[in-house]
Parts: structure tokens; sequence; C-alpha cells
């Protein structure tokens, strides 16, 4: 059993999502970084799909009240070392700090949170309500009993992160001036306060629109840039919802690429 | 065929009536993942280890006329109480009389084109011109669940209380959304809905 004595500014249980009910409005969700959850569970020996927790700005306070077995990826905190198996004596109090760089990280217990799974998924998503409960001081989370494999004999190393993210051609990019296409790629955007597990909203030259017509409300999908009027894009997280009624003009390839930028960060994009 | 990314197309169609039998021949092809239908298009989702845009697009083109003879589509009918908190207000902005609001709302067959906003949430297509008013400039922070509602073209019901800048016509005690039934959402894509003054 683990005890949230603080949960920070956000924590979520996530796993890979809900996918397969989108024609019915429901989002994918899942973990933001799925290749930093994934590093999560690989460490303490889970399956991919095992429920974790998604820790947004760290901050989290944790007993575990049971000896456990944890790791940390994504954005490393203080209070606990990144990228290893850690093995924690019943009743040890973890206080994670505040990263240095990087938004969201991934705390796994080995076994996996045994929590309430909603159309066959632990995530929390925070537009639909579907799925757990953000975490709140004084919640007690079981750990699945289930087995695991083997806790990995050595750490991670860190994936850096360099460069521009690369795009692939959205259903609507015809809808744009060529001129678009060429800010999108040269602009050094910022990632605006706004920003969340349904979009990263970013700051920088309006792309311009070939004309205004209206677009029907078409499938969008996690990773599409949208942009609404004011002509900025939002690249769509995870929690996004599944319709929109503004034009794609690209796709990130990787997800990822987006999933550790704060509120002020830059980032740049080449097709 | 629009490009979505290394796993998806967009399949965009001339006719709305095309969307659901699209949908439905998507989901029966190998490799496919989730077919999402939109106002006009379907996004179909792909393992791409398994099958490829080529593959699709061949399997797509001579599919749609195959569906089309598919299985007759579901019908619900929902009972409304017709005390929504905009009644007044359509009745005012469409020079219609409150019972005509009500009589024209609750005449018409409607049919799910399409869900988003919310799980559960279906568009409805079908309204009747007289009744296309414009959603809120300003959205309510809370509209309850099983509201019914209308704005532009479409008709719909919300699922659970939420924000919401629809016109409230009135309410329905129906279950839109049950995360644990088989399938969750009352009105799917396809289904032929009818309300009913209760």
């Amino acid at each position: 059993m683990i005890e949230i004595v603080s949960p920070g500014p956000l924590t979520t249980t996530q796993d890979l999502g809900r996918p397969g009910s989108a024609a019915l409005g429901v989002p994918r969700s899942g973990a933001f970084d799925r290749a930093a959850a994934a590093l999560a569970n690989r460490l303490v020996g889970n399956p991919a799909d095992a429920a974790l927790l998604e820790l947004t700005l760290g901050g989290l306070v944790f007993r575990a009240l049971d000896a456990a077995t944890v790791a940390l990826t994504g954005a490393a905190c203080d209070g606990l070392g990144w990228g290893t198996p850690v093995s924690l004596p019943a009743g040890s109090l973890v206080r994670l700090g505040t990263p240095r760089s990087g938004l969201r990280s991934y705390l796994a217990v080995r076994g996996g949170l045994a929590v309430e799974r909603v159309l066959g998924s632990a995530s929390t998503d925070l537009l639909s309500g579907l799925g757990p409960e953000r975490l709140t001081a004084g919640d007690l989370l079981a750990v699945d009993p289930q087995p695991s494999g083997p806790v990995s004999e050595q750490g991670a190393t860190p994936r850096l992160r360099t460069g521009p993210a690369l795009l692939l051609p959205g259903p609507r990019l015809d809808w744009f001036t060529p001129e678009a296409s060429t800010l999108l790629t040269t602009t050094r955007w910022l990632v605006r306060p706004d920003s969340d597990r349904v979009g990263v909203r970013l700051d920088g030259p309006a792309l311009p629109r070939i004309d205004a017509t209206e677009l029907p409300s078409e499938a969008t999908r996690p990773g599409a840039l949208q942009v609404p009027p004011d002509g900025r894009p939002i690249v769509f997280g995870p929690d996004a919802p599944v319709t929109g009624g503004y034009p794609v003009i690209a796709v990130l390839a990787d997800l990822d690429d987006v999933a550790q930028l704060r509120p002020g960060d830059p980032v740049s994009f080449r097709f | 065929m629009l490009p979505y990314g290394r796993d998806a197309l967009l399949v965009e169609l001339r006719d709305v009536a095309e969307v659901v039998p699209l949908q439905l021949s998507a989901l029966a092809l190998p490799g496919v993942l989730e077919a999402v239908p939109g106002a006009r298009t379907v996004l179909v989702e792909f393992d791409p280890t398994l099958t490829g845009a080529t593959a699709l697009t061949a399997g797509l083109l001579s599919a749609p006329l195959a569906a089309k003879t598919a299985a007759p589509t579901r019908q619900v009918a929902l009972e409304v109480v017709y005390d929504g908190a905009d009644l007044a207000a359509v009745s005012t902005a469409t020079g219609l009389s409150p019972e005509d609001v009500i009589a024209l709302h609750s005449g018409a067959v409607y049919t799910v084109r399409f869900c988003g906003f919310a799980p559960g949430f279906a568009y409805l297509d079908g309204l009747d011109p007289r009744l296309h008013v414009p959603r809120h400039a300003s959205p309510r922070a809370t509209v309850p669940a099983g509201a019914v509602a209308v704005a532009g073209e479409f008709a719909g019901v919300y699922p659970r209380s939420s924000p919401g800048g629809w016109q409230l016509l009135g309410h329905t005690d129906a279950v839109l959304w049950d995360a644990t039934a088989t399938p969750p959402a009352l009105l799917t894509p396809g289904t032929a809905v009818r309300f009913v003054v209760a």
C-alpha cells in the first residue's frame, strides 16, 4: 500500500490509455510521455500496461506502508534516484522535489497500482472525467500482487531530446498558405502557461490560412497540431477531445517530443 | 484519403450518409484499430506493422457498397420534459411559439452522425432548419446531465453534467453513458433517435 501524503501540483494514475472507443467520444488518454512510462514499468519488472503515477512538476510526497520497489523516470526529481529500481523498506517516506528541467515524472511500483479501471484503463482523463480522480492527500493506493518479471539489473540512460521535433503532413495542410509551413518550421515557438494534458498551446506568429472556410467537425488524435482562428497551433495531448472543428496542419511523429515541455520552454519543428 | 501521421488516414466523403457505412467497413479490414466518424469524414487508425495506407485505400474503395446493406440501425426513443432554460429564448429567436418549438423538435427522426465533446455526446443530424440557432456566445459553466439541447444544425443530449454552450430545450432521465455497459454510449454513430414528449 502506498499512502499519498501530498500529491504535489498534479499527480494522476496512467497506463497505456483507453484506445478503441474514440467513435463514442472517448479520448485515448494514458501517459503523456509513453517512453518514460514504459521505462519505469520495465525497470521494476512490470508489464507495459501496468498502472503507474504521472507527476507534473514533481512535489509528490508518499509513504510506502509496505516494502516496495519503485522506479522514477521522465523528469528527474530530488528525493529518489532516477532511472533505477529502488527498494524502499516498509514505512519509508519519500519526498520528491521539483524537477530542474522537464515537466512530467513517472513513478512505477513493482506489481503495478491496483486502481479502478474504466473501459479497461486506469488512466485519469482530465477532460472527460473518466478513470480515477487526480490524487489527493490521504489517498491509499494498493499495489497489485500480480507476478511481475525480474527487476532490471541495470539503470537507464537519460534520453536527450535535441533538435526540432519531426512533423508529418496533417489532413488540412493545404488549407494553409505556403508561408504557414515555413513559419511552422522556422519559428522558435514558446509553450503557453495554459498548456495541459489536453493540449500544448504555442505562442508565436499566426499561421495564415488560404481562406476562412469553416471545417465540419472531424476526428483528431493526440499529436495533431490544430490551428484555431487566432492562428497559433495547439498540439493535442492524450486527453484531447476526439473531434474538433479547426484544421490540423501537421501531426507530430512522436507525441513524447512535447511531453516534457514546460510553460515558457521553446520548441521548434521540422518536416 | 488524407494523411494523418504514420498510422492513420482521414477519409473524406461526399455524402454524410456514407460516414457510418465507411466506419463499419474500415473496422472490418485487417490491421484497423479505430474508425472515428466526423461530420463528413472517417479517421482510420491502423497498426502499420499489419497494414498500410495503400492496402487500406484499396480495401476502403471497394468496401462502402457492401456495407450499405448492413444490419438495420439501432433505434432509440428518448422521453423529454421540455422545461429547458433556453426554451423561451429559442422561441423568441425563431419566432415560433414554445409549443411549436417542442412540436418541431419532437417531430423529427434524427441520426447520430458522430460523437465528441464528451464520452457519449452524440451529434444528431435531422434538426428542422427552423430550429437552427447559434450556441451561446459564452458557455454555461454547468449544464446538467440529460439536458436536451440544440446548436447550429445539430441536436444533442448532455451525457453528464459539464460546461456547455448549447441552447437547452428540456431534459431526459435516460442514461446516455454507462462505462460498464456494452456499448457504454446509448447513442452510437448511425443510431436513429426520436424525442418523445414525456
